[in-house]
């Protein structure tokens, strides 16, 4: 076994470790946190259903996003709707056999990767052309879209331009999960693809990505708009309440 | 009036997104804190020797006592969408005014101490050492905010940049660089009881001042009764009622609603504010010593029900807060909940909005209107930010929306709203919200008022409007003070019950 082969197999350990750990402690840590006081932001539902519903449009539809900025809106969903289908695609170099799903979206999720990159581009575009953006862009929120981009490159390239050794990629993914490694492809945009994402996931738990968890912790967006008929109090107000009556 | 010492920005027919300029506002300083209110509220009031080391830790502290905070921190991705959003960047052009970078004054220290990239690549972050001009900056941006949560409702998660102003005035606080006019009025309400300083006695020769204002003007003794026990309602109200222009004349109109359904009521002198600026600085543990007042004066006076007068803010705390923190309310099954509930008229919400009140009696047909009476005004509504993103009124969501304007089209001929994207949850703030009503920010305040102004001179040219009616007793103030710089008198500025108190027929006793 070449040691490529096993710097990769190093990487992927870590990578998928620090991704499920760090992910797992900030979820813990934002769910611990309590949150004192009701301040959904208003016109909010009035039951927990109608808090899933809102949350639901926020997630799938960034109804928000939506209300706010339309070009944001338009590039976001693109890059976002884009990524699902392609992710979803990928699932096929995790699993054997090929479900009936696997096989029908497979056309969709190869295609699907001109949309994401082309919703990343104008993502990109904005922060150098609309001079509020800029003005708030941090090298990092550069960095972030241009990993991302090459991700989304270096992964089409093996689509449409030099396909890599399938059979064998997957031998590697499958060999790392049944702890029965085989050797990986040598492509160098494969390579480079495996290492950018690697380098993705292990960035996540420490940075803006955080806002795929977060928003499902957002007071304003997760609260039951019902103060009036339930008393919230976190624990830490309760023993103030204790102490001074 | 005198000349203003900056420029008043023009009326547009919509309000433009303007092209920003660093610094525009960077001169603004509100006046700090003095010892006496500074003491009185257990701060330091001038900059403390270990500012740094003090401010981290009570960062760290906020971070986990606060869900929203922590969340809010990490959150933003920059995507933008807040950037157009504030009425005080819209009115400044400063970049810092933009809802995500007033919060990256904080967010870039919390990057720095509290997340990894930030301690170990500090400038591929944002991140930044906390400097005596990071406290400065702070101090006149969180002073350019009234937490009018406008930001949260357009932010794809719910970022609401109030939370990180609030937390930015109390660590401002922690380390002696409190704001004037909000440690004054908090210094007021703990030995006073309001925020205008009223004392009991003066309240009483006010009120029966009033009293007979009301029976020379309509021939029928229409009473304000004060701390009177066993009273049924207890009315809690914004202390400007009692004798700000045009504050007073909704006051008026409470009473003669009361009088009309024939309600036995009362006012308290203990508890004659129904504002709350422990809100503004993001300290619990004011915000609730200040709203504990109500809950002992509705103790001792026995009152069934509580209803609050016009005010954003203060509905906002009574409606989503007072339940947590005094236990007026329902729901709380620990003694100090049940010992009020056991007191209160279970039939009604606790605690009321006056509109609330007056929309039900309306509805059941018990009050009487002559609405002619409305004909020279041409009203519109302007909801009041507090009210709009963070209250409700009635069942439904948005009853905030719809209950004080049912009310002006009960008692008024002619409304007409104002364009949408301004009003309903998408309502521009006043511009003097959360403790920015002071003289020294007047130019914070006139700028911020631009948005509200454009659309408002829109169907004030269209529609021939001439009045706008709030529920606020911060806007009211606000926009008598800015109005004139748009060339607006200030008496087309009133409350929803200055209009009730127009219509509504009196029965002679």
């Amino acid at each position: 076994m070449s040691s490529l082969t096993v710097f990769y197999i190093g990487l992927f350990y870590f990578a998928t470790f620090v991704l499920v750990a760090g992910l797992t402690y900030r979820i813990y840590e934002y769910w611990k946190v309590p949150a004192p006081l009701n301040i959904p932001t208003t016109p909010a539902p009035t039951t927990r259903i109608g808090v899933s519903f809102r949350m639901f449009r926020e997630v799938a539809l960034f109804e928000s996003l939506f209300k706010s900025n339309k070009w944001i809106w338009v590039f976001g969903y693109m890059f976002h709707i884009g990524l699902a289908l392609v992710l979803l695609r990928h699932v096929r170099y995790f699993s054997e056999p090929l479900c009936s799903f696997l096989v029908f979206i497979q056309p969709f999720g190869k295609y699907a990767s001109f949309v994401m990159v082309a919703g990343l581009a104008g993502l990109w575009a904005r922060r150098f052309l609309v001079d509020r953006v800029r003005y708030i862009s941090t090298p990092s929120d550069h960095l972030i879209l241009a990993l991302l981009i090459a991700i989304g490159l270096s992964g089409m390239s093996m689509t449409f331009v030099a396909h890599t050794d399938i059979v064998n990629l997957k031998g590697f993914v499958r060999g790392m999960m049944m702890l029965n490694f085989q050797p990986l492809p040598t492509d160098a945009n494969l390579l480079v693809h495996l290492f950018l994402v690697a380098l993705l996931m292990i960035v996540f738990p420490v940075s803006k990505l955080l806002h795929a968890p977060g928003v499902f912790f957002s007071p304003t967006r997760n609260q039951v708009d019902n103060p009036r008929e339930k008393r919230h109090l976190a624990p830490w107000a309760a023993a103030l309440e204790r102490d001074n009556g | 009036m005198a000349g203003p010492k900056f420029e008043v920005p023009k009326m547009s027919e919509y309000t433009d997104v303007p092209k920003i300029k660093e610094g525009a506002m960077a001169h603004v300083k509100s006046f700090p804190a003095a010892e006496a209110s500074q003491t009185s509220l257990g701060f330091p009031w001038k900059l403390t020797d270990d500012w740094h080391d003090r401010a981290i830790n009570r960062m760290g502290e906020l971070l986990v006592k606060y869900r929203g905070l922590r969340v809010f921190m990490d959150a933003c991705v920059h995507c933008g969408a807040c950037t157009d959003k504030c009425h005080y960047f819209l009115g400044t052009a400063d970049p810092k005014n933009m809802p995500v970078a007033r919060q990256d004054l904080m967010r870039k220290v919390y990057r720095r101490y509290f997340t990894l990239p930030g301690k170990l690549v500090p400038w591929l972050v944002g991140a930044e050492d906390l400097t005596k001009e990071t406290l400065d900056d702070w101090y006149s941006y969180y002073h350019q905010c009234s937490e009018c949560r406008r930001c949260s409702v357009y932010c794809p998660y719910g970022i609401d940049t109030a939370e990180i102003t609030m937390a930015g005035r109390e660590i401002l606080n922690t380390v002696g660089m409190g704001q004037k006019y909000t440690s004054e009025i908090i210094a007021k309400v703990f030995k006073i009881g309001n925020n205008l300083g009223l004392p009991g006695p003066a309240l009483e020769d006010t009120l029966l001042g009033l009293e007979e204002d009301i029976e020379a003007d309509t021939g029928v003794a229409v009473k304000m009764p004060l701390n009177v026990k066993g009273a049924e309602i207890l009315l809690v109200t914004p202390s400007a009622d009692f004798f700000s222009e045009p504050h007073v004349e909704s006051l008026i109109g409470y009473a003669k609603v009361f009088h009309a359904a024939g309600a036995s009521w009362t006012l308290s002198s203990y508890a004659s504010e129904a504002g709350n600026f422990g809100l503004f600085n993001g300290n619990y543990e004011t915000m609730r010593k200040v709203a504990m007042r109500i809950r002992d004066a509705a103790l001792e006076l026995g009152v069934k029900r509580i209803i609050v007068g016009e005010c954003g803010h203060a509905w906002r705390i009574a409606y989503a807060f007072w339940n947590t923190l005094t236990g007026i309310g329902y729901g709380g099954n620990d003694p100090f909940s049940i010992e009020l509930q056991k007191q209160l008229d279970p039939r009604f919400k606790q605690p009321s909005h006056i509109c609330e009140y007056t929309w039900d009696l309306i509805q059941r047909g018990v009050l009487k209107f002559d609405k002619s009476l409305n004909d020279d005004r041409v009203i519109t509504f302007h909801d009041s930010c507090n009210v709009a993103r963070g209250s409700r009124m009635g069942d439904e969501p948005g009853g905030q929306f719809t209950i004080p304007r049912n009310i002006i089209r009960a008692v008024a001929n002619n409304f007409y709203d104002m364009a949408p994207e301004t009003i309903g949850e998408a309502t521009f703030c006043c511009g003097g919200g959360a403790g920015i009503l002071t003289d020294d920010l007047i130019e914070v305040r006139v700028k911020g008022a631009l948005p509200r102004m454009n659309a408002y001179n829109a169907v004030a040219q269209e529609k021939g409007v001439n009045f706008m009616a709030l529920i606020c007793a911060i806007c009211k103030a606000q926009f008598t003070k800015v109005v004139p710089y748009y060339g607006f008198d200030m008496s087309q500025i009133g409350g929803v019950h200055q209009l009730v108190s127009t219509a509504i027929k009196l029965e002679q006793d």
